[in-house]
């Protein structure tokens, strides 16, 4: 990033309420104003969201693609965390 | 862990790929992978951008308030498409200053459609029906591609250029209900942007360097040649639909193929326009610097604001 370039923000939208917010991509913006009018401006010009959150693309954090392997693994022997694991004699689940 | 060579890397890579694997920014990729996406999804974000240039240049005389507000909707939109683009481009670790300034020197590439004047009213029509109407053929295919921010950016962009290919057509449809003047508008400006909308799908598949690269990678699902039929195919019958006609006079329907078959190509105009010897290359690139360079003010202003409102809730 050069001095004059404008801080990323990546941006996330809500479509409707009782929807999960969904990363919608990001905006260049000098302030947090700014890249909250950005984002509506580029993400939502059709209703798309009725919420927006934005964030200063530096402050996520996630796993490496190399860390990813062993990160998830602790979970992907338990099948016991899933009800088909289970055996429930002629009962009805459904 | 045992540390893989750079060609057991590649293999893994083109194994995801063969599998219908999506890449995300973080993912190990080819080097040659990165760049060609770099060069492909800036030309990409460029071509939006420059394209509003054209269609700018009629906002302030569209012939209602109806049809201004529906232009400056859809410029703005094509302004929107640069920026999910350009946003997906800096994914691949190169900077907007970096991509911006690639435009400006005039080392990246736009489409060489946007370097054709707009010379009537009828050309607004032609555009949307014509050049989006490429697009949308170009940006499905590549809304299907290996990368990731690519792909969900095109997802975005098709969902907006139905109503550019539609406001475009109905601009023509009415024209051809009109005047004899205004018939004679509207197909005049078929005549001139017909071929250059050809052009738009790339060179002939036996002539393009890049695409069998693309297509191994899935970059590309399509060849150049196979996109530009799917739009012959489907635009020659809306062209019937209200009476126009296209300028090639080899033009037929082959009942064997079920396809089109068209005319050659001039591809020693499609060089000339991309190397910049086209009517507008000139125009174009000076209202970009230009653009560029009066607006240096504002975002250094913005920065200076962000600073001081910075410090002062620091200092509170
Ligand atoms: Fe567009
Ligand atoms: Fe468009």
């Amino acid at each position: 990033m050069s001095a004059s370039e404008w801080p990323l923000w990546e941006v996330f939208t809500q479509r409707r309420a009782g929807l999960p917010f969904e990363h919608a991509g990001s905006v260049h913006a000098p302030d947090k104003e700014m890249a909250l009018q950005n984002a509506r401006d580029v993400y939502s010009r059709r209703g798309e969201a009725t919420c927006l959150w934005v964030v200063p693309a530096d402050c996520i954090v996630s796993p490496t693609p190399e860390e990813a392997g062993s990160f998830f693994d602790p979970s992907n022997d338990k099948i016991y965390r899933h009800p088909n694991f289970y055996k429930t004699p002629g009962a009805n689940f459904e | 862990m045992k540390i893989l060579s750079e060609e057991e890397l590649e293999l893994k890579f083109q194994e995801r790929i063969d599998k219908g694997e999506i890449i995300e920014p973080k993912d190990w990729m080819p080097e040659r992978y990165r760049k060609q996406l770099i060069r492909m999804m800036s030309q990409h974000a460029h071509s939006e951008i420059v394209g509003m240039l054209p269609e700018g240049n009629w906002i302030t005389r569209a012939p209602s308030l109806r049809r201004k507000a529906v232009l400056l909707a859809k410029v703005q939109d094509e302004a929107g498409h640069g920026l999910y683009i350009y946003s997906g481009t800096e994914t691949l670790g190169i900077s907007r200053d970096q991509v911006m300034g690639d435009f400006l020197t005039g080392k990246a590439k736009y489409s060489s459609i946007f370097n054709y004047p707009t010379l009537t009213w009828a050309d607004i029509g032609a555009i949307g029906w014509l050049v989006d109407g490429a697009a949308i053929v170009n940006q499905t295919a590549l809304a299907k591609g290996s990368y990731g921010p690519y792909a969900r950016a095109m997802v975005r962009i098709c969902k907006e250029e139905n109503f550019h290919h539609k406001q475009g057509y109905e601009i023509l449809a009415t024209l051809m209900k009109g005047s004899k003047e205004q018939r004679e508008m509207a197909q005049d400006s078929i005549n001139r942007f017909w071929w250059p909308s050809l052009m738009m799908f790339g060179p002939s598949d036996n002539n393009s360097p890049n695409s069998a690269e693309l297509i191994k990678w899935k970059v590309k699902k399509y060849s150049n040649d196979e996109l530009r039929q799917r739009f012959i195919d489907r635009t020659i019958p809306q062209a019937e639909n209200i009476g126009l006609t296209v300028p090639d006079k080899d033009l037929k329907w082959d009942e064997e193929t079920r396809h089109y078959s068209h005319g050659e190509i001039n591809w020693v105009e499609f060089n000339n326009v991309i190397n910049g010897r086209g009517i507008c290359n000139k125009e174009r690139m000076k209202a970009r610097r230009d653009a560029h360079e009066n607006g240096a003010w504002v975002r250094e202003a913005a920065n200076a604001y962000a600073r001081k409102k910075a410090s002062k809730t620091k200092a509170a």
